[in-house]
């Protein structure tokens, strides 16, 4: 039998509003993975590559994911929001500064992941109660922080906005 | 090779004709992680996710139509929640945001482990499943369609197109044992719906399939009158005739022992809430 070489495929991505084009791509790639690793945006961490940490959390058509879990290949016509494109033009979103302000990051892999989760959160819910943090956030898990600090940023994410 | 997103469920059912060995891609909460582990390489794929039709839900006087891909997160608040609470219950208790916002009933029965939490619902509910195929449509009734561990009877190139079940002003509640709250796998869960001649118990977890028990569904209606509270000892009789129905194994999860003693307290507790 003679070697072939592994059927590919090619297609466009919408990130954070612009197309990207994947080439060469095998059919079972993750959305992570093609992130990462094709398209040059590495802010979504990968760990678990099955659904348990939240740390490559996206934003697929409005609703936040595990993009370790999205066919990359199927979200051709999807609207992609990765951590590359929250905040303006390099500039921090204010969640990521309250994160820093509030010491809520240490080795900072499950942050990305946490930001877009509050993010998404906070676009919906304007003032979300303790449980519902909590809830929001119950599917990103962080080794170092305890947690505390994390909700303590979000609190202050929601004073912040109210005031501004 | 190929990736295949349709638009309809006709344009669907036409791809599984001419590729009858793509593999079907609803919220991938299942399948991804069975290709990130690499357990399955697909050759084809043809995703569910971008049909409309799949992904709306009807909230009739006497059906409720559920689309195959609409995610457990439209079912944990609003109309579907409203109209099926134990459902709604079950909903809020598959893993975490992300993956309620991405899962759906159509996975869950497509892929049948008996810890599914969407299935004792659909068993204690009397769900009907509808599925589209070449030779035509079939309705097919929860308790035939699950036939074993991770087992259903689709035939090659049917696609689960809904599932309805009946409405009434009966009791309902779903409750599951796990090892932790958030993102836990059941260890043994359970639906019960009540009206006032009447119970009807489904148990996950706890057997090859989704098990009704049905031997004590009919001694609680003939041991007391369900319009009124049942008396303490009965309860207890029909937890343990609940308990015994199960078909427990010993997994990495947890003990058949423990199990069965689970479905027993489950079982009580959510009698015991019904009458609240
Ligand atoms: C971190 C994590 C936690 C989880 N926690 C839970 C939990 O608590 N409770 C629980 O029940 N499950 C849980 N699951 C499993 C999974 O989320 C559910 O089984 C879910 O319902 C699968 O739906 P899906 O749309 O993602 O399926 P997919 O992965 O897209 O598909 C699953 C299978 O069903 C087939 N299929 C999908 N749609 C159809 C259709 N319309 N017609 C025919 N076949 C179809 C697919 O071909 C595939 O074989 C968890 C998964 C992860 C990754
Ligand atoms: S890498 Fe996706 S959830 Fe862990
Ligand atoms: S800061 Fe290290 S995992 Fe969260």
């Amino acid at each position: 039998m003679t070697k072939s070489s592994p059927p590919s495929l090619d297609y466009r991505l919408t990130v954070n509003g612009r197309p990207h084009e994947v080439q060469d791509s095998w059919i079972g790639e993750s959305l992570l993975y093609v992130l990462r690793e094709r398209l040059g945006l590495p802010g979504s961490k990968g760990a678990c590559e099955q659904g348990e940490c939240g740390s490559c959390t996206v934003v697929v058509d409005g609703r936040a994911v595990c993009s370790c879990l999205v066919l990359a290949a199927s979200a051709v016509d999807s609207e992609i929001t990765t951590i590359e494109g929250l905040g303006a033009d390099q500039a921090l979103s204010d969640v990521q500064q309250a994160f820093i302000d509030a010491g809520g990051v240490q080795c900072g892999f499950c942050t990305p992941g946490f930001v877009v989760a509050v993010h998404h959160l906070l676009s919906n819910h304007h003032d979300p109660s303790d449980n519902e943090i909590r809830e929001a956030l119950s599917g990103n898990i962080c080794r170092c922080t305890g947690y505390g600090r994390i909700l303590e940023a979000v609190r202050e994410v929601v004073v912040r906005r109210r005031s501004s | 090779m190929s990736v295949l997103v349709p638009r309809s469920l006709s344009e669907a059912l036409d791809l599984l004709r001419s590729d009858p060995s793509a593999t079907l891609l609803a919220g991938g909460t299942d399948l991804m992680v069975e290709i990130n582990l690499h357990d399955r390489r697909p050759r084809s794929v043809v995703s569910l996710s971008r049909i409309d039709e799949l992904k709306t839900f009807h909230v009739g006087d006497d059906v409720v139509t559920i689309g195959a891909a609409v995610p457990y997160a439209d079912m944990e608040h609003g109309p579907l929640a409203e109209a099926l609470p134990a459902l709604a219950q079950a909903a809020r208790t598959v893993g975490s945001p992300q993956i309620r916002a991405a899962g759906t009933l159509g996975g869950n029965l497509g892929t049948c482990s008996p810890a599914g939490d969407g299935l004792p619902v659909l068993a204690a509910l009397d769900a009907v499943v509808h599925v589209v195929g070449p030779d035509g449509d079939r309705h097919i009734p929860f308790n035939d369609f699950m036939v074993g561990v991770k087992r259903n009877s689709l035939a090659g190139g049917e696609i689960i197109r809904s599932v309805s079940i009946p409405r009434s002003d009966c009791w309902q509640g779903y409750a599951k044992v796990g090892s932790r709250n958030a993102m836990v796998i059941a260890t043994a869960s359970l639906c019960l719906s009540r009206s006032s001649s009447s119970v009807t118990v489904a148990l996950g977890a706890v057997g090859p399939t989704i098990i009704r028990a049905i031997d004590a569904e009919s001694w609680l209606a003939d041991a007391c009158d369900l319009s009124l509270k049942v008396p303490s000892d009965v309860a207890s009789e029909f937890a343990d005739r609940v308990a015994a129905s199960a078909r427990p194994i010993d997994d990495h999860r947890s003990t058949a022992a423990y199990r069965r003693h689970a479905v027993r307290v489950l079982a009580r507790r959510l009698l015991e809430r019904s009458e609240s």
